[in-house]
């Protein structure tokens, strides 16, 4: 399969970014965005705004890069030894790349939910407020971890036992904690790197009605593997695929419906019907 | 340790900037509230800032995202750093206090290479610095230690890793670390009070001193035992199984799977616990001391009393020492050529690991 | 191999080069008898380790108890009052019998030393044992010959040692735990030494624990790896551990003892003690033993800190953390009961470890006990290795006696190691 090279720089004008509630916003800006791990180049030249409040699902075969993407949102990749990233995120209006950003304000802004539920080795209650105290929190901190865990839709199957360690609770239900936990930081965007594929399909659904919930709130980009899940889910769609250097690329982006109706590019189609990855 | 957290939090709040901004934040709904936290979180400046920029952005609030000084931060991190140094420091520590000592022992006159390396007698009372005695006895003691653990800890190692069951494992291991735990003074005392009259009764009381480097070598050999089985025994059992496996089903023997598969696929790590003993053997001190001899002489017969380096340094430390005495010089000089063996070992076996290294997969 | 290619020789080619049938068989049953034997020589070198092991324990445990043969200077039977034994009179007739037994100028001494109207009876009966009665041992015999060879013990010491009082002695009483040093074998104890241990220890692990976990976190959480000086702090460390113990006790002399004596003798506080105002001090013992156990505290503690699985790192991240916040609130937390573990195995290295200190200058003889960092200072093996160069039998006992002490005490501290580690493994299992 061939790519045009400089198909992705051209995409945003050409597929009419969606302006969601009318405001011409976009919670975070992707621009000419390369990613290296050392030498190779793990996604090139990606130009991809994602709208605010809404539910943007980032599909693609594995290996693509749409975790190394994701990553790029708030940094996560400062810690992979030898990642390096050209061109610039921008959340509003600032470059997140910039040399006087600080990291830790950026991802305090735009929290992540990891694929493997990861709750740390302390109690229920001390997960969710670990975060907003060493952000600074000084408020009612009980009433601040039940709303947290109420919004993750947690509240009634853990508030029993808010002491006790969160390593008890089901898969499912330390994924919601970790959701609670990013949520109780209050950031704009939350990023979700396949939150629900070590969970059981009950675990997912409960997911991904607490994703469309907080997608009233909160800007959400989440990879998934599930066609369906995303299709489901999500407002918008990105997707993304190898060249034949295995370096990721934005294929196509836009609406949900489109995407999986009536898609532009031929690779999209091919990779939703199922005749590809 | 969760307790020490709590404890310690209070200090951290105030070395970390983000500590300091709390402001209380009671809100009723998300939203509303990532505007009323944007300012508490910057303080007043930053917030009027915020407001000013938002419309400008597409309405939503607009957060610094500035990096503020984090001096407690970098604090922490050269602490850290000089922490790490300190190794260096010792290092460096050592070098120059042995090299600046062993430079004033032979800038006086009473001494030279020549006679340093060349000499048989070791006398500092009448200027005689051959250190060839002191050598000898440390070679010694080291071949024959090495002669006892070599032998007995590979067969062990082996017998670890490719005979016995997990089980026998399990409590076997914690039996050779607690021989590898016991202080060397103690093995010291084992070989006057236990390994000397054993072999003075085996041998006879005329062929045996009271002291001699034989019973100290023996001993000497037993204590580096569960340093050499432990360590051939962790370069046995990684050899794959698929190595082993492959080997039965060729029909080949436990032994001939051992000898000829296991242990030739594991030889670098054998080989660098061979050369970590030795090094050990030659900068053991304590059991020489006790029971090897305290007087230097240029003997080939392990069964005389001889001195060894360690032994040497220890005896002349343990008396009265007055700095900048030839004494006291001489015992850096010795120290710096034991530092240098051992030192030149120890390297020797890090790159045979790392040359030799089986890549498995 | 040899037999194989020998057999091919000889055997019937039926159907290849193979050997096969009844030559096949005497050469596979050659091969496993081959393998029986090298299996019992393999099982006999662990069996030969595991006697070794039990003879070091027979011979200490065989020198600490045993029959001594002891003759008296003054029967105390002879000081019985009016049939009263010694050790039942009261206070007063004590001092009197003292008074009448030794010089006047020591009962002056003693009395400058402590009034005896202060000291306790038990005082004062030491004393009479001490000067009056005059114990001293002719021989002794190890636990093993008094009680499978009684009989030709008391014989010998009849023949020996006529008029001598012979019984049987255990060298590790609860007095030779609290006594403190003494030229008497039968009054010695340990206890300066436990005392100087623990202080050298004290001073160890805090010059060493922080030093050394902050060596680790740097490098396992701070260094990039690709760094030449970060790449060289790590082979120096690793290189460190190899050094022989004796060289750290030369840097300890040139350093401590002598470059920084104004502060490890305690002079730049004028708390030191003047008299010996040198820097062969605690101080100086334990940061010596620190420097030597600084890498082994650093190899354990990134060994740790690398178990830390990476998910826990970025939940903290993601959620705003600062490097340090995570590494506070989850990294050391996660890794502690390695580093702890780590530690105790290091901590009980240094207190066996004898040579460094004999070379930084332990005290041949106090009986004093250690008042602070800047006292001179003995432990206990030190004083193991003292008593074991003594040509006198009693002393070997006396050693053999603080040797199970010492034994004692790192084998309850490797079992606590031990225990810290398989709590923490179960802890693991059950998240
Ligand atoms: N830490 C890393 N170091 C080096 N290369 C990496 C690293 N992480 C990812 N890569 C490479 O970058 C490319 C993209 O990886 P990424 O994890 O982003 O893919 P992905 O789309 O998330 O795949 P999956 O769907 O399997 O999660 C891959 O070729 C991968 O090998
Ligand atoms: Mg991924």
């Amino acid at each position: 399969m061939t790519i045009a090279i400089d198909r992705p720089s051209q995409l945003k004008t050409e597929t009419n970014q969606p302006s969601p509630n009318g405001t011409g916003r976009f919670a975070i800006e992707a621009g000419a965005m390369h990613v290296y791990y050392g030498d190779f180049c793990a996604v090139r030249d990606v130009q991809l705004g994602v709208p605010a409040n809404k539910i943007t699902a980032i599909i693609g075969p594995s290996g693509c890069g749409k975790s190394t993407v994701l990553r790029c949102f708030n940094r996560m990749n400062d810690l992979i030894p030898g990642a390096r990233i050209e061109g610039e995120v921008l959340f509003q209006g600032q470059n997140i790349y910039d040399d006087n950003v600080d990291p830790v304000e950026v991802r305090r802004r735009i929290g992540m939910v990891f694929q493997k539920p990861n709750p740390f080795p302390k109690t229920i209650y001390e997960n969710v407020a670990w975060g907003t105290r060493i952000n600074g929190f000084r408020g009612d901190m009980d009433e601040m971890v039940e709303r947290a865990l109420r919004s993750a839709a947690l509240w009634d199957e853990v508030k029993d036992k808010l002491q006790q360690s969160a390593l008890g609770l089901s898969g499912g239900q330390q994924q919601r904690l970790c959701i609670a936990r990013a949520i109780a930081v209050e950031p704009e965007i939350i990023l979700m790197d396949e939150p629900a594929s070590a969970l059981d399909p009950i675990a997912t659904l409960r997911i991904e009605d607490l994703m469309k919930e907080l997608s009233e709130k909160y800007t959400i980009i989440v990879v998934t593997h599930n066609m369906q899940q995303a299709a489901r889910i999500s407002d918008f769609t990105a997707f993304f695929s190898v060249d034949d250097r295995r370096t990721g690329v934005l294929i196509e982006f836009d609406d949900t419906e489109k995407i999986f109706t009536n898609p532009s590019q031929k690779s999209t189609e091919d990779y939703i019907t199922g005749r590809f990855g | 340790m969760d307790r020490l957290n709590r404890e310690l939090e209070s200090t951290l709040c105030l070395l970390l900037p983000d500590g300091e901004q709390g402001v209380n934040m009671t809100q009723s709904a998300p939203v509303a509230h990532a505007a009323v936290s944007a300012e508490s979180m910057q303080g007043p400046v930053a917030g009027v800032d915020g407001q000013a920029d938002a419309d400008a952005v597409g309405g939503g609030p607009k957060h610094d995202l500035r990096r503020k000084p984090r001096v407690g931060e970098s604090f922490i991190q050269g602490f850290l750093f000089l922490c790490g140094a300190v190794s260096v420091l010792t290092t460096v520590g050592i070098v120059i206090v042995l090299g600046r000592e062993t430079l004033l022992f032979f800038a006086s006159e009473e001494v030279n290479l020549l006679k340093f390396f060349g000499g048989t007698e070791w006398q500092p009372a009448i200027g005689r610095f051959g250190i060839w005695p002191l050598v000898t006895a440390t070679l010694m003691a080291s071949l024959i230690a090495m002669a006892v653990a070599l032998p007995v800890g590979l067969c062990i190692a082996i017998y670890l890793s490719e005979y016995a069951a997990q089980r026998t494992r399990s409590i076997l291991k914690p039996i050779l670390e607690v021989l590898a735990g016991v202080p060397t003074v103690v093995y010291g005392y084992f070989a006057l009070t236990f390994m000397t009259p054993l072999l003075r009764g085996m041998l006879g009381r005329d062929l045996v001193e009271i002291y001699n480097t034989a019973s100290a070598g023996i001993v000497i050999g037993i204590l580096v035992i569960p340093l050499v089985s432990s360590m051939s025994d962790d370069a046995l059992t990684a050899v794959p199984n698929s190595l082993r496996q492959a080997s039965y089903g060729l029909g080949a023997t436990r032994l001939e799977t051992a000898l000829r598969i296991v242990l030739p696929a594991a030889l670098s790590g054998v080989a660098a616990a061979f050369i970590v003993a030795i090094s050990r053997a030659i900068g053991e001190t304590m059991i020489v001391a006790i029971a090897a001899g305290a007087g230097p002489n240029f003997t080939f017969s392990p069964f005389r009393a001889a001195e060894t380096m360690t032994g040497h340094i220890v005896r002349i430390s343990g008396g009265d020492l007055s700095y900048d005495s030839i004494d006291y010089n001489s015992i850096f000089a010795i120290g710096l050529l034991l530092f240098l063996l051992t030192l030149s070992l120890n390297i020797l076996s890090q790159w045979i690991v790392r040359r030799f290294r089986e890549e498995y997969e | 191999m040899m037999a194989l290619h020998q057999q091919q020789a000889v055997s019937e080619p039926t159907g290849g080069l193979m050997p096969s049938g009844p030559t096949y068989h005497r050469q596979v049953e050659a091969r496993q008898r081959r393998g029986r034997i090298w299996a019992i020589i393999f099982q006999a070198a662990l069996v030969s380790g595991v006697i070794a092991l039990c003879a070091l324990i027979f011979n200490i445990v065989n020198q600490s108890f045993g029959y001594v043969a002891i003759v008296n200077n003054i029967d105390p039977a002879e000081l019985a009052v009016d049939g009263t034994p010694l050790n039942a009179l009261p206070k007063e007739q004590l001092v009197e019998i003292l008074e009448a037994n030794v010089s006047a100028g020591l009962m002056r001494r003693y009395a400058h030393d402590v009034p005896f109207a202060e000291r306790s009876r038990e005082d004062i009966h030491g004393l009479i044992l001490e000067r009056v009665v005059e114990p001293q041992v002719q021989a002794t015999w190890g636990l093993f010959d008094s009680v499978f060879a009684r009989g030709s013990v008391m014989a010998e010491a009849e023949e020996r040692f006529p008029g001598s009082d012979v019984y049987f002695r255990s060298w590790l009483t609860t007095s030779f735990i609290s006594n403190s040093q003494s030229s008497e074998p039968l009054r010695a104890g340990v206890r300066t030494a436990i005392l100087g241990s623990l202080w050298v220890v004290a001073i160890t692990i805090l010059f060493s624990f922080p030093i050394g976990v902050g060596a680790a976190i740097y490098l396992e959480e701070y260094a990039h790896r690709e760094r030449p000086l970060n790449r060289l702090i790590q082979t120096n460390i690793n290189n460190l551990a190899g050094v022989p113990s004796i060289i750290y006790g030369m840097l300890g002399l040139a350093i401590f003892v002598r470059v920084l004596e104004a502060f490890t003798s305690g002079a730049f506080l004028g708390v030191g003690d003047q008299s010996t105002a040198n820097g062969r001090t605690i101080i100086s013992a334990g940061m010596t033993l620190g420097l030597l156990i600084l890498p082994l505290i650093i190899i354990n503690g990134q060994e740790a800190i690398r178990a830390v699985p990476s998910s826990l790192r970025q939940a903290g991240f993601g959620l705003g953390a600062t490097h340090w916040q995570v590494i506070w609130h989850h990294v050391l937390p996660s890794a502690m009961p390695g580093i702890l573990t780590g530690t105790i195995l290091a901590i009980s290295r240094a207190i066996g470890e004898t040579a460094p200190l004999v070379v930084v200058g332990a005290s041949t003889f106090i009986a004093l006990d250690p008042s602070g960092p800047f006292s001179k200072f003995t432990v206990l093996p030190i004083q193991i290795y003292q008593w074991t160069s003594r040509p006198q039998d009693e002393f070997r006992n006396l050693a053999a006696a603080a040797i199970l002490v010492l034994l004692i005490l790192l084998l309850t501290l490797n079992a606590s190691a031990v225990l810290l580690r398989n709590q923490f493994n179960r802890r693991q299992a059950n998240a």
